[in-house]
């Protein structure tokens, strides 16, 4: 069953080339993605990335399983019932490929204690990897699970929003070889511009249920995603966060304890010795 | 659907050499204040003995980290950057300035020789030192992980009591008994701290600290505070003599060990509830 008919939603299907400097990112709409993991495919040719296993899930068409060192797309298969509430038995799918969200405020890149994570000058985030020396920092500080440590490598890898093509003036691999526009790589404005009107467009068809998923700062703490994504259900349902936060935006407090806690500690010291030496 | 609402996060990839450097930071850290105040004190022995301890802790710290390392041989990138966002970047930059000081005076004090050059690496290892026990409270909380960020306002507190208890019983073990009474008072101060910092951290967490409840974490926090409390009360009550002070001691350090690498498990089962 198709989630969505009508008139295609992107005719215009050129996005315009982005200029170096000039932020960039991807917007996936999940209403349109036919899960056909393309893009999956795609992004590990063209990246040279690793298998991640012969594995059978058991869930559902998904035997990819979530994002990671070697996983820099990820079509999620979540199985729901086709009308709300479910009444009538009938099950659709959800289907959404997953990417590194490449946010405004990176927890990676700010904890990365080599300057191996770095801004780009397309605004996007990416592990120099004749820098990283695996310390592993980033990957429990990423609020998404999205970068991980390669282990038979020792270095940490995630989505580079191919890089390498961009400054040929090609568009990410995912995105080239996306069949339905799902993924669409562009400028952010231009993107943002499009997702809104594609949302405006699907709650007058009546599709409620319909919502933006970090196109700006609005439902996160990351201050906006530079890949966005427009869902069909709750953000949980497609293992994204409810309210991403970015864990360095509490750093002064942290700092603040750290620092009362160390005056504590020589305090003690002084305390132990109070009137005698001995 | 509970299941869906996260966290999603990755479990962190570090050894149990991050946690043994959790305790061995922290020794060598409030050793080293410990050290620089008993010699202005006039305590000497109490100050050589706590100064060693520093200069020990200080030296198994780096091949620790290092040997956690994806790519150890890149040990010195950490170098090429000082980044206050980053934890871990400050703290290599203060154990790098630790590491140089301590080393200095305890050189000079094994030796005998440069004795100014000694005492002035002393106290700057001393003004070092209360850092180094506690930004790796902060290494830990900037991170996603609920259990360890959420705990950010007292994790440091709990740290500084563990690293001031370890402090004080390795030198109450070292040091003759009629020197090593503000060691031992050191020691049960720190236990305290510790126990109610984590009590309260505890608290804070709410729902978030279910991993304590689980095993292994929770075996190993119960272990933590029971032996705290053990040695505490025996480092206290009979501490003036040395083979109690022993005992009392070693009971202390591994309760101390055992809080570090709990707050260190929970972590890993923090980031993805099993």
């Amino acid at each position: 069953m198709a989630v969505v008919s009508g008139p295609p939603p992107y005719p215009d299907t050129r996005v315009a080339q982005p200029r170096p400097g000039q932020a960039v990112g991807f917007f996936t709409d999940s209403s349109i993605c036919i899960g056909c993991k393309a893009c999956e495919v795609a992004c590990k040719e063209w990246n040279h990335v690793p298998t991640d296993g012969f594995n059978f899930l058991g869930s559902s068409y998904d035997n990819t399983g979530e994002l990671g060192a070697n996983t820099w797309r990820h079509v999620t298969f979540a199985e729901r019932p086709a009308a709300p509430g479910g009444g009538d038995g009938q099950m659709r799918w959800l289907m959404n490929s997953d990417v590194c969200k490449h946010c405004a405020s990176a927890a990676c890149l700010e904890v990365c204690p080599t300057g191996a994570l770095m801004r780009t000058e397309f605004a996007t985030v990416v592990v120099q990897e004749d820098v990283c020396n695996g310390c592993g920092y980033c990957v429990p500080a990423c609020p998404f699970g999205v970068i991980d440590r390669r282990e038979e490598d020792g270095r940490a890898f995630k989505c580079t929003l191919c890089y390498d093509r961009l400054k040929g003036g090609m568009q990410p691999a995912c995105a080239q070889a996306c069949p339905t526009q799902s993924i669409q790589f562009g400028p952010i404005e231009e993107l943002r511009t499009r997702a809104r009107r594609r949302l405006e467009q699907l709650r007058q068809e009546g599709r409620k249920e319909a919502r933006l998923y970090g196109v700006d700062g609005s439902d996160n703490e990351v201050g906006g995603l530079h890949a966005f994504f427009l869902l069909m259900d709750e953000p949980g349902v497609y293992r994204l966060p409810t309210r991403p936060a970015t864990t360095t935006r509490d750093l002064p407090a942290m700092w603040k304890a750290a620092a009362a806690a160390a005056g504590a500690l020589a305090a003690g010291v002084l305390l132990a010795f109070a009137g005698k030496g001995r | 659907m509970s299941s869906s609402q996260g966290p999603f996060l990755k479990a962190p990839v570090w050894k149990p050499e991050i946690g043994a450097y959790l305790f061995s930071g922290g020794l060598a850290g409030a050793s080293a204040v410990l050290a620089f105040v008993a010699r202005s004190r006039g305590n000497h022995r109490l100050a050589r003995r706590a100064l060693l301890t520093a200069a020990a802790g200080a030296a198994v710290s780096p091949p620790l980290l290092i040997s956690d390392l994806g790519r150890p041989e890149r040990f010195h990138h950490m170098l090429r950057v000082f980044k206050v966002t980053s934890p871990m970047s400050v703290g290599t930059w203060l154990l790098s300035g630790f590491g140089a000081a301590i080393g200095v005076a305890a050189a000079s004090e094994v030796l005998g020789v440069l004795r100014p050059v000694g005492l002035a690496a002393e106290g700057a290892a001393a003004l070092l030192g209360p850092g180094l026990a506690t930004y790796t409270a902060v290494l830990l909380t900037d991170t996603a992980v609920p259990a360890w960020h959420q705990a950010h306002r007292e994790l440091p507190f709990v740290f500084a009591g563990s690293a001031a208890a370890s402090a004080g019983a390795a030198a109450a073990i070292l040091t003759p008994a009629e020197a090593a009474g503000p060691a031992r008072r050191l020691a049960v101060l720190g236990a305290v701290g510790e126990l109610a910092a984590a009590a309260a951290m505890k608290r804070r967490l709410g729902a978030l600290a279910q991993p304590y409840e689980r095993e292994p974490v929770r075996r190993l926090d119960r272990m933590a505070q029971s032996l705290s409390i053990t040695g505490a009360a025996i480092l206290g009550l009979l501490g003036r003599r040395r083979p109690a002070a022993a005992l009392g001691g070693a009971l202390v350090l591994a309760g101390s060990i055992c809080q570090r690498f709990a707050i260190f498990r929970a972590g890993f089962d923090s980031a993805r509830p099993r």
